[in-house]
């Protein structure tokens, strides 16, 4: 009988610290199936955040480093620009990404650092317990807006995508979800492709997840994929929102 | 190679690329431009190297900490409002044990304070600066010529312990131009630290991280940083010693407050008082045993810094009531002549009594 589908080689064998349901599993597997089919284990360095992926490192069979908080781009910079021949990817929240890094990840993206940006996106902070992210949608419950967010007092779900693809630094950026088989193919094929440009010396790529978190959005796990459909991709819609990689010339 | 004159600022560029410094990431303040500008102008393009002019002094400091997980030598720096800003990535830098050399041309403070030479970051600077328990070794420089020989041992020390080294200078050594000598040529290639995250090739994958959910665990790590803490004191303690084989009072300085004190100090000796002085070189480990010899043959110290007394705390502490201690400081960035200098000791020498 062929085997289709197994645990991705460099998937370290330590269970999960996940909730049931959570996104990340999902795409820890997908990043590091992908690493092992673009054969880049040997050059590959990671950057997670502080957060509930903090412990990424204890799945990735690839070298990582932690960052902190928001500074995943920066580091990323770091590494790249000593050390070129590495593929450099960040994994970073929305409240590290797009509140306290918002400055380290504009900036990299402008620079057209040749980093590959996976930016998971679950409208809260995991972590900590379930604050007002920056993506965090109008009228939505957390424990820093338990009236729901007022746009008028909290301001509004911050498109981190949609600001980084007016950057002329930035050549790739698509928004996915992983809430469907379908839509975990179209991540997986999205995140390919980011680290494509990267290995083909174009410029900065991110790839925005939308992501489950059931324990704080206090759903179960089918209802939080249920959301992510009904509410989350309204704000923020699924797509490619920038592909510049045909037009560039690798130099 | 002979000596050229150079501004300070434009000596540590130079020393840094001689000692191999492969990648420089800084932002700009004042008083320390110019050494952002001489790597601009001759790291920048260089084969292998890199400079990014980083959109806040905390990126600065991140890549930093980026190029030294890849293993090559790379630095930092700024003016004393920047390195406050830098502190979060220096907490981090030691906790990864991750060598770096990070330059504080500091100015008045507190706030914005003023762009004047000052030395008010010394607490800053010698009790770590960031979160957490943990210390950096600190060289203080009080020439250009010195600027340039501390640059290279501190990248050394940096990669001797693992460990960030700040260069704690001032705005005045930065821009005043003095004759150096280079005495390193830049060497051809270093070799790439052996703990570097470089991609798991042919080898198992590593991590490098700080974040632990087990106390016990940190606390083993806290104790290993300090183990090494405690050699960096025992080997590499250095301070300078003027004047001081027959000195009744002696002066204790750093930096360019030092160069004062020397200054000052020649003056007295005309007039037969019989002083001395004592200039840390490394601040953090303190010179507390060469403190302690001193104390044994006079009892009279006075502690001279530009700032409202920072390092007179140490001088306090080498002595445990060995001795006695007077200070003197100018705060805010205001520098102080030689000649008031020279009223303060010559007071203090016939108020105690000495001559």
């Amino acid at each position: 009988m062929k085997k289709v589908y197994t645990r991705p080689r460099l998937l370290k064998r330590n269970r999960f610290h996940y909730c049931p349901g959570c996104g990340h599993s999902i795409i820890h597997r997908i990043i590091t199936e992908l690493i092992d089919e673009m054969n880049l284990q040997d050059r590959v360095i990671g950057i997670p955040p502080p957060g509930c992926s903090v412990f990424a490192y204890h799945y990735f069979d690839v070298d990582m480093a932690e960052s902190a908080h928001g500074r995943g781009a920066a580091v990323a910079t770091g590494i790249k620009r000593a050390f070129p021949e590495a593929i450099v990817f960040t994994y970073q929240g929305d409240g590290d990404l797009a509140a306290i890094g918002t400055a380290e990840t504009i900036h990299a993206a402008n620079r057209g650092e040749r980093i590959t940006a996976i930016f998971i996106n679950n409208a809260v902070y995991g972590m900590t317990g379930g604050q007002m992210a920056p993506t965090t949608l109008a009228n939505q419950i957390t424990t820093t807006t338990p009236y729901g967010r007022d746009e008028k007092i909290e301001g509004y779900p911050v498109k981190m995508s949609e600001i980084l693809s007016l950057v002329k630094g930035a050549v790739y950026i698509e928004r996915v979800a992983v809430n469907s088989p379908a839509n975990i193919r179209k991540a997986t094929r999205a995140i390919c492709k980011a680290f494509q440009a990267q290995i083909d010396d174009l410029r900065y790529a991110l790839v925005e997840i939308l992501s489950p978190c059931p324990t704080n959005w206090k759903m179960s796990p089918l209802e939080s994929w249920q959301w992510i459909d009904k509410e989350m991709t309204k704000e923020f819609p699924l797509g490619v929102i920038k592909d510049t990689t045909r037009e560039e010339d690798a130099d | 190679m002979a000596r050229v004159l150079m501004t300070g600022n434009g000596a540590i560029g130079e020393a840094a690329i001689r000692a191999g410094c492969q990648c420089y990431f800084g932002y700009p303040i004042t008083p320390q431009n110019e050494l952002t500008e001489y790597m601009a102008t001759h790291l920048g393009r260089k084969k292998g190297c890199s400079f990014v002019q980083a959109e806040s002094e905390i990126s600065a400091i991140n890549m930093v900490f980026g190029a030294s997980l890849v293993g090559v030598r790379a630095m930092t720096s700024s003016s004393s409002p920047g390195i406050s800003l830098k502190q979060e990535g220096i907490s981090y830098l030691a906790a990864c044990e991750l060598p770096a050399v990070i330059v504080n041309m500091s100015r008045g403070g507190p706030g914005l304070g003023s762009i004047s030479a000052s030395q008010s970051d010394y607490f800053q600077a010698t009790r770590g600066g960031g979160h957490g328990d943990y210390r950096t070794i600190v060289l203080a420089p009080s020439s250009v010529q010195e600027l340039a020989d501390l640059t290279h041992r501190a990248f050394d020390l940096a990669d001797k312990y693992h460990i960030p080294v700040i260069l704690l200078g001032d705005g005045m050594l930065g821009q005043m131009m003095e004759p150096v000598e280079f005495k390193h040529e830049a060497p051809a290639e270093l070799p790439v630290r052996s703990n570097a995250l470089r991609g798991a090739k042919g080898r198992p994958s590593r991590i490098i991280k700080t974040f632990t959910s087990n106390p016990a665990e940190l606390e083993e790590i806290n104790w290993s940083l300090f183990r090494r803490y405690g050699l960096i004191k025992k080997e590499e303690t250095t301070y300078e010693t003027f004047m001081l084989e027959d000195a009744e009072l002696v002066v204790v300085a750093f930096g360019i407050a030092a160069r004062i004190a020397k200054g000052a100090i020649k003056t007295v000796r005309t007039e037969g008082l019989k002083v001395g002085l004592l200039r840390p070189i490394t601040l953090w480990p303190f010179p507390e045993e060469g403190i302690q010899e001193l104390a044994m043959k006079t009892k009279h110290f006075i502690v001279f810094e530009m700032n409202m007394g920072q390092m007179v705390e140490d001088v306090k502490l080498a002595l445990e009531g060995a001795g006695e201690t007077s200070f003197y400081g100018r705060p805010g960035g205001v520098i102080p002549t030689p000649s008031e200098v020279t009223r303060v000791i010559s007071r203090l020498y016939y108020q105690k009594g000495l001559k």
